[in-house]
């Protein structure tokens, strides 16, 4: 940018985009934002930030912003590396020294500049840790490799398994079902598109008992198709795929059939297509819904090895010693894939709601 | 004031969403058209075109045939029919007991003069919740959406902030939230900043209620503000012009073009938000567990612990509840359909 165009902070600040001086309600209006933004966006930032640090570091109290650790230092003479501490030594001077081991309320020091200097024997109230801001990968990498009772790879497995089948099914059912009811005249039409239609406020929490018995009665209980296929006839994606291709001339339809196509190959390459922005909505919201998915899942997978990311997560930090340090990072990786999703397509997702206002 | 979205930032997301989709599916597209159509094309000619509608509506029909409307009748069936056994054949009829045991109460007011306490208390939670979730809903998701529709630097941006907790899962927000909140949490450092004593805010009978409604208004409330912006943005600018043409304030406005003119979206934010507060589950069952004791749980928490979680798995007991939550949630439909007619009349 040029520097002509350049303006000063406060400047900045005290502009509108229209080019006029702030007024009481500007104020008003940026302080809420302000202060909207700390308390959308801080309990996240604090999750990451607290996701980097050690088991040690997330005990603190208070809790440090930032991630930090002990420093550890080689010393010859010794096979591991040796905590660092800074030393108020007897005559008020202070040293940097390892520690050796503890014993009680002593702690045996040394020198790591000079180790041949031998052991110092220092109060334990006497040393305070030295420290360095230093990530803790490992609380990442530790659930990829073994962690008893958080299998993160097969859980991650398993969401991205029920996430992409059942977005598939349900875009190629409900469109199907869409491209009937909108372009075909035939006896119960009408009647089973409101048959559909009424569902779209009974969700399934009304009818768990007797979804699990015919889940139970096909085989599917700790089965993933169980998870998959029950939620896959969505009204929501029904009614929208349906008022879209309305807006698609019939005289299109008829063309391709005086060419000859076959009505198969008219839904697939000629609605299908035409249908993009309508399917797209409906595939974002679906990834979203069998993404986060939970109260389902949790009902008809009892198996660790089947559970899915949010089942798993949520089975991990329920056990009697929380180990925050990896369900941290882990809850992380979790918001990730959805994070990345909305950074990329946020205009798409946002007018995708306000324009059809479902969720 | 500019009350239009602009829409090429709009069209150059939606273009590139839809180019990766396509990416996606070319290979897809190519494929099980022959396949299909070597299928399709004799009954076609046997049926005629207009009868492959029920082609194209079977296979979402099937699904929601077995997975939703038999269920829906088949949950009559099993609110009358008692003991543990999942399957029909193996449930002794018994009427109407199970209404009966959820209704014995000799004050429905006081939960613990019921037989099924746990219910009653959940109806109680839930109706609290209803109430202080909704509420903290519409205001906030007004009032967001009131400032986003101002003339604001980063409207987008902004925006975006207020929306992005919408996408993250329930078993996240939770846990994002036990994070701040737990007893050696920022939350308890920042209040002892200023000099109030910290709290297990989740274990403490008269806070966890409040976390619970506060938790699920953050993590749902900028799906409303979207909503109700997109309303603010419908009102055509000319109101204005001539409001300010008569001399009205910004208060008169609000008072006198944007809240009547708001009011239908408003409505849909009403009842949706209803709706789903009544289903609350996934946040708090994580975020609480229900607790401290069952200060927190909610009907739907009594549905799953009846017949899912509990040892004794009274699966009656917990359709014949789901029915009394499904006749609630058809009430509220009804409602909305009722006073929705009204308010579009007016």
């Amino acid at each position: 940018m040029m520097a002509a165009e350049r303006v000063s902070i406060s400047q900045f600040l005290s502009l509108r985009s229209g080019g006029k001086r702030i007024n009481t309600a500007d104020a008003l209006t940026y302080l809420y934002l302000t202060f909207g933004t700390v308390l959308m966006f801080g309990p996240v930032l604090w999750l990451v930030a607290s996701s980097f640090k050690t088991q040690a570091g997330l005990v603190k109290y208070p809790p440090p912003l930032l991630p930090y650790q002990q420093v550890q230092v080689e010393v010859e003479g010794f096979d591991e590396a040796l905590p660092l501490f800074t030393v108020t030594m007897e005559d008020g001077s202070s040293r940097e020294l390892a520690q050796i081991r503890r014993v009680g309320i002593e702690a045996r020091m040394i020198d790591p500049e000079d180790p041949a200097a031998g052991e110092i024997k220092v109060n334990i109230r006497q040393r305070e840790p030295v420290e360095e801001v230093k990530l803790a990968w490992e609380n990442y990498l530790d659930p990829l490799v073994e962690l008893e009772n958080f299998d993160f790879v097969t859980y991650l497995k398993n969401s991205v398994v029920v996430t992409t089948a059942a977005t598939a099914i349900t875009l190629v059912i409900n469109s199907m079902a869409a491209f009937a009811l909108s372009k075909y005249k035939f006896k119960g039409r009408d009647a089973i598109f409101v048959l559909f239609i009424s569902t779209l406020m009974i969700p399934i929490t009304v009818i768990l008992v007797p979804v699990f018995l015919v889940i139970t009665t096909i085989g599917w209980k700790n089965n993933l198709w169980g998870v998959i296929i029950p939620g896959a006839a969505t009204p929501t994606g029904i009614f929208l795929l349906r008022q879209y291709m309305l807006t698609i001339p019939d005289e299109l339809l008829d063309a391709a059939r005086i060419d000859g196509a076959s009505e198969w190959h008219i839904y697939w390459r000629i609605i299908l297509p035409l249908a993009r922005p309508a399917l797209a909505v409906l595939a974002i919201f679906s990834v979203m819904w069998r993404w986060n998915d939970f109260l389902w899942p949790l009902i008809v997978l009892s198996r660790n090895d089947l559970f899915t990311l949010q089942v798993g997560l949520n089975a991990f930090q329920g056990e009697l010693q929380i180990q925050w340090h990896y369900v941290l990072a882990m809850t992380v990786v979790t918001l990730l894939p959805i994070t990345l999703v909305f950074a990329f397509l946020q205009r798409f997702i946002t007018t995708g709601i306000a324009t059809t206002g479902m969720k | 004031m500019n009350r239009t979205a602009d829409p090429s930032d709009h069209e150059r997301m939606g273009t590139r969403a839809l180019g990766i989709l396509d990416e996606l599916a070319r290979p897809l597209i190519l494929l099980p058209v022959a396949a299909v159509d070597r299928i399709l094309t004799p009954i076609q000619k046997r049926v005629g075109i207009d009868k492959m509608g029920y082609f194209f509506v079977l296979p979402n029909l099937l699904i929601f045939g077995i997975f939703v409307l038999f269920p829906m009748l088949l949950n009559f069936y099993y609110a009358m029919t008692g003991g543990t056994k999942l399957f029909p054949e193996d449930r002794p009829f018994v009427g109407l007991d199970n209404f009966a045991t959820l209704f014995d109460c000799d004050d429905f007011l006081s939960p613990n003069t019921c037989q099924e306490d746990l219910f009653w208390r959940g109806i109680s939670n839930t109706i609290q919740f209803v109430v202080f979730q909704v509420s903290g809903i519409v205001f906030f998701s007004l009032v967001t959406a009131l400032v986003l529709n101002r003339k604001i630097v980063a409207r987008g941006f902004f925006r975006s902030v207020f929306f992005y907790p919408v996408l993250l899962s329930p078993v996240v927000v939770a846990l994002i939230w036990k994070w701040v909140l737990q007893h050696e949490g920022v939350l308890n450092a920042i209040v002892e900043i200023f000099g109030a004593e910290s709290k297990r805010w989740l274990l403490d009978t008269n806070w966890a209620m409040f976390w619970v409604v506060f938790v699920s208004v953050w993590a749902l409330m900028g799906f409303y503000t979207l909503i109700l912006l997109a309303g603010l943005q419908s009102i055509p600018p000319e109101l204005y012009e001539a409001s300010s043409i008569d001399g009205a304030n910004h208060w008169q406005d609000f008072r006198f073009v944007t809240m009547p003119l708001l009011m239908p979206t408003m409505f849909v934010v009403l009842v949706l938000s209803l709706i789903r507060a009544v289903q609350m589950f996934d946040h708090i069952f994580v975020l609480t567990g229900g607790g401290p004791g069952t200060r927190t749980q909610l009907i739907v928490q009594y549905i799953y612990t009846t017949g899912f979680s509990n040892q004794i798995q009274l699966f009656g007991l917990s359709a014949a509840a789901s029915m009394v939550l499904g006749i609630s949630l058809l009430v509220l439909t009804l409602l909305q359909l009722r006073l929705g007619n009204q308010s579009s009349l007016a």
